[in-house]
């Protein structure tokens, strides 16, 4: 670890960034940070582009201390980290086409989101050009004797997000999965950009539908960092519950889901229940079934309603009463064991190697939870597990959003016994000049990213990275030597976002 | 397994009473006048839902229409896999310059006579999303919308609600 501190001991450090330090680094420092993240002795949170500079968030295995480290782009390039570190290539693409900055020495030099239906290239950049002429998207080459290709999507057969699969297959078995993604681009950072406060909570909130309390709450850590304000208490627990909903009904929605996938439908219907319940009590107490809108930088929106805690109170004695059973019924049903054990498994070095977070990390042994980890309040103050598995197929998977599910009801006990009077929310006062901050938050798929350079209460530049980012391509892999019918089985046991990864 | 199954027997419906067809719904299709179409389906529509770049959201509360409580199909409705067997999109999002295409081609597949359902807030004109270099802005910048379901995102009574008023207008004809 002396190797990562000493090269940024040595950088020009910038003021202002909060809560981590952001260092100016030279092209030589930033292949050394490649070097160490290559090495494995830290770990990769972000690399995205901001006009003629690349920064990188880096966390060491050890403490999970956090660095941001940047490198300026004066030729409109710069050293690429995907060359030493794999799970940089996507982001690198992503900022060639995005920025038009080149990642020097990269193996992977083809576009990433953008699929050539803009009417600009390298739209965030300073100076956007016109499109030339597109060219068609080379996969990858595959070569052998009996192999077909399946091409599936943009549209896909269920109600699901865009996206293109393209397996190559040997009979039935996978031999090679590769993704192109992109369909839902929406252009949120350039959105971003010059908006206020206010309206960027909003656009933050709509990247992820299904994680939009994770995200407004990664939003507002890094304003609040940015702004350096505290927040209320009573904000702080508000917050947490809201996101303790949102991933019991998440859990709840993909836990049914993959056992839909596997045709047992019985499940689905319960888990369908269970998940209905838990968005009527956040309606009830938010006034919002997905709570959108409700977390904002300096607090939260909306008090819980008077009758909000008894409404979530009545819904966790249900899921208490039935959601054992489902268990039960997942854990003893062998037609469904069959399917999901040892199917589509992800090994405990890749999960390292790509810093997957939430329950793709944890079910191959990955531990970090931003919750504890950065124990951000009230989860200092709260008592919880991080459920750790090591088989990392699906059915281990299952069991982490199983574990999770019974932690998160015990969140929710404690955040509602001890819940704090006061305000709920702080005013936003405009600091003079630029302010940087990071934020993260942990949602239910992984922990979200956000970073943003203010001017006064106006967004200058804000970078949202979701946990897909470093979940998309393990799918990859998991799918690999398994048969295509199992495609859908894996996929969501991964339940990675589309919208948050095209932004 | 048993116990659950047998208490299914026991336990009443979770499913609620259906709601009255949208008002403000039955209004924008009366402007449309397309009789003898609407009267060769009948009361049962089958429905392909499209996602052109929403945030996810709108889907949740879709998917939430074959829970217990909403039971889209009591009503004759019922999602399907492809587009050769549908008669309405049901379409998501501001339409991203990414998916106009794949919006396109999937209405083209579409046998007539069909419906285009905008849903959300963003589906009518981009919403938030409005502007982007990256988005075209609203379903009906691509393919004719015939009726509007707005919310971010519309709650699954609002989607039932309109949906009714779709099947209602339609075997009205």
């Amino acid at each position: 670890m002396a190797a990562l501190a000493d090269i940024i001991a040595q950088a020009r450090r910038v003021d202002g960034h909060r809560p981590w330090p952001r260092a100016v680094v030279t092209p030589d420092a930033w292949r050394a940070v490649a070097a160490e993240l290559a090495a494995g002795h830290a770990t990769l949170l972000g690399l995205w582009g901001d006009g003629g500079a690349v920064h990188m968030a880096v966390m060491s295995e050890v403490g999970y201390d956090i660095n941001v480290v940047s490198v300026e782009c004066p030729d409109g390039n710069f050293p690429s980290v995907g060359a030493l570190h794999p799970p940089a290539i996507r982001l690198e693409r992503a900022i060639k086409s995005l920025y038009g900055l080149e990642p020097i020495g990269a193996t992977d030099t083809r576009p990433w989101l953008d699929l050539g239906f803009w009417d600009v290239q390298h739209p965030l950049s300073a100076h956007p050009q016109q499109p030339g002429e597109p060219t068609p998207y080379a996969f990858l080459p595959v070569q052998g004797e009996g192999l077909h290709r399946i091409p599936v999507g943009p549209v896909h057969a269920g109600i699901i997000e865009p996206g293109h699969f393209r397996f190559t297959a040997n009979g039935e078995t996978v031999v090679r999965l590769e993704q192109r993604l992109g369909y839902v681009h929406k252009g949120i950072e350039s959105l971003l950009a010059g908006a206020t406060v206010e309206k960027a909570a909003q656009l933050a909130g709509r990247t992820s539908g299904d994680s939009t309390v994770a995200y407004a709450l990664a939003f507002a850590h890094a304003v609040e960092a940015a702004l350096n304000i505290a927040v209320p208490p009573r904000a702080h627990y508000l917050r947490a519950l809201m996101a303790e909903l949102e991933r019991l009904a998440n859990h709840f929605g993909d836990i049914g889901a993959i056992c839909n996938d596997a045709s047992f439908t019985l499940m689905h219907a319960h888990c369908g229940i269970l998940r209905e319940r838990v968005l009527r009590a956040a309606d009830a107490c938010f006034g919002h079934r997905l709570m959108m809108d409700g977390i904002v930088p300096g607090g939260v929106a909306r008090d819980i309603a008077a009758d909000g805690g008894m409404r979530v109170k009545d819904t966790l004695a249900e899921i208490r009463w039935r959601f054992p059973r489902l268990v039960e019924l997942y854990d003893n049903t062998a037609s469904l064991q069959d399917r999901t054990v040892k199917t589509g498994v992800v090994s405990a070095e890749l999960v390292r190697q790509f810093g997957a977070g939430g329950y793709v990390g944890r079910a191959s042994g990955r531990a970090f939870d931003a919750r504890k980890a950065q124990a951000y309040p009230p989860y200092d103050r709260l008592e919880f597990e991080v459920p750790v598995l090591t088989a990392g197929d699906v059915n281990a998977r299952v069991w982490v959003r199983i574990r999770e599910v019974e932690q998160s009801l015990a969140l929710v006990d404690q955040i509602l016994a001890r819940l704090p009077d006061g305000a709920i929310a702080v005013r936003l006062t405009a600091p003079a000049g630029i302010s940087e901050g990071f934020g993260l938050a942990e949602g239910f798929r992984g922990d979200v990213l956000a970073w943003l350079r203010l001017d006064g209460l106006r967004v200058v530049r804000c970078h949202l990275r979701d946990p897909s980012w470093f979940q998309w391509p393990l799918l990859e892999a998991a799918i690999e030597n398994n048969i295509v019918a199992d495609f859908p089985l894996c996929n969501k046991s991964f339940n990675c976002s589309y919208s948050g990864h095209d932004l | 397994m048993r116990r659950t199954l047998l208490e299914g027997f026991t336990h009443s419906p979770l499913t609620e009473p259906p709601p009255s067809a949208d008002d403000a719904a039955l209004a924008e299709l009366a402007a449309k006048v397309d009789g003898a179409a609407r009267r060769r389906l009948g009361r049962s529509l089958s429905i392909r839902e499209v996602d052109a770049g929403s945030c996810n959201g709108c889907e949740l509360e879709i998917h939430a229409l074959n829970n217990a409580f909403y039971d889209l199909e009591r009503f004759g409705l019922r999602f399907v896999a492809s587009p050769r067997h549908a008669d309405v999109l049901l379409v998501t999002g501001p339409v991203t310059k990414n998916m106009r295409e794949a919006l396109q081609r999937t209405y083209n597949a579409t046998p007539d006579p069909k419906w285009v359902v905008a849903v959300g807030d963003c589906a009518l004109d981009g919403g938030m999303f409005a502007g982007s270099y990256a988005v075209t802005g609203g379903v009906s910048s691509v393919v004719p919308v015939d009726l509007h379901i707005r919310g971010c995102p519309p709650r699954p009574l609002d989607l039932l609600k309109g949906l009714l008023a779709l099947l209602e207008w339609q075997s009205a004809g």
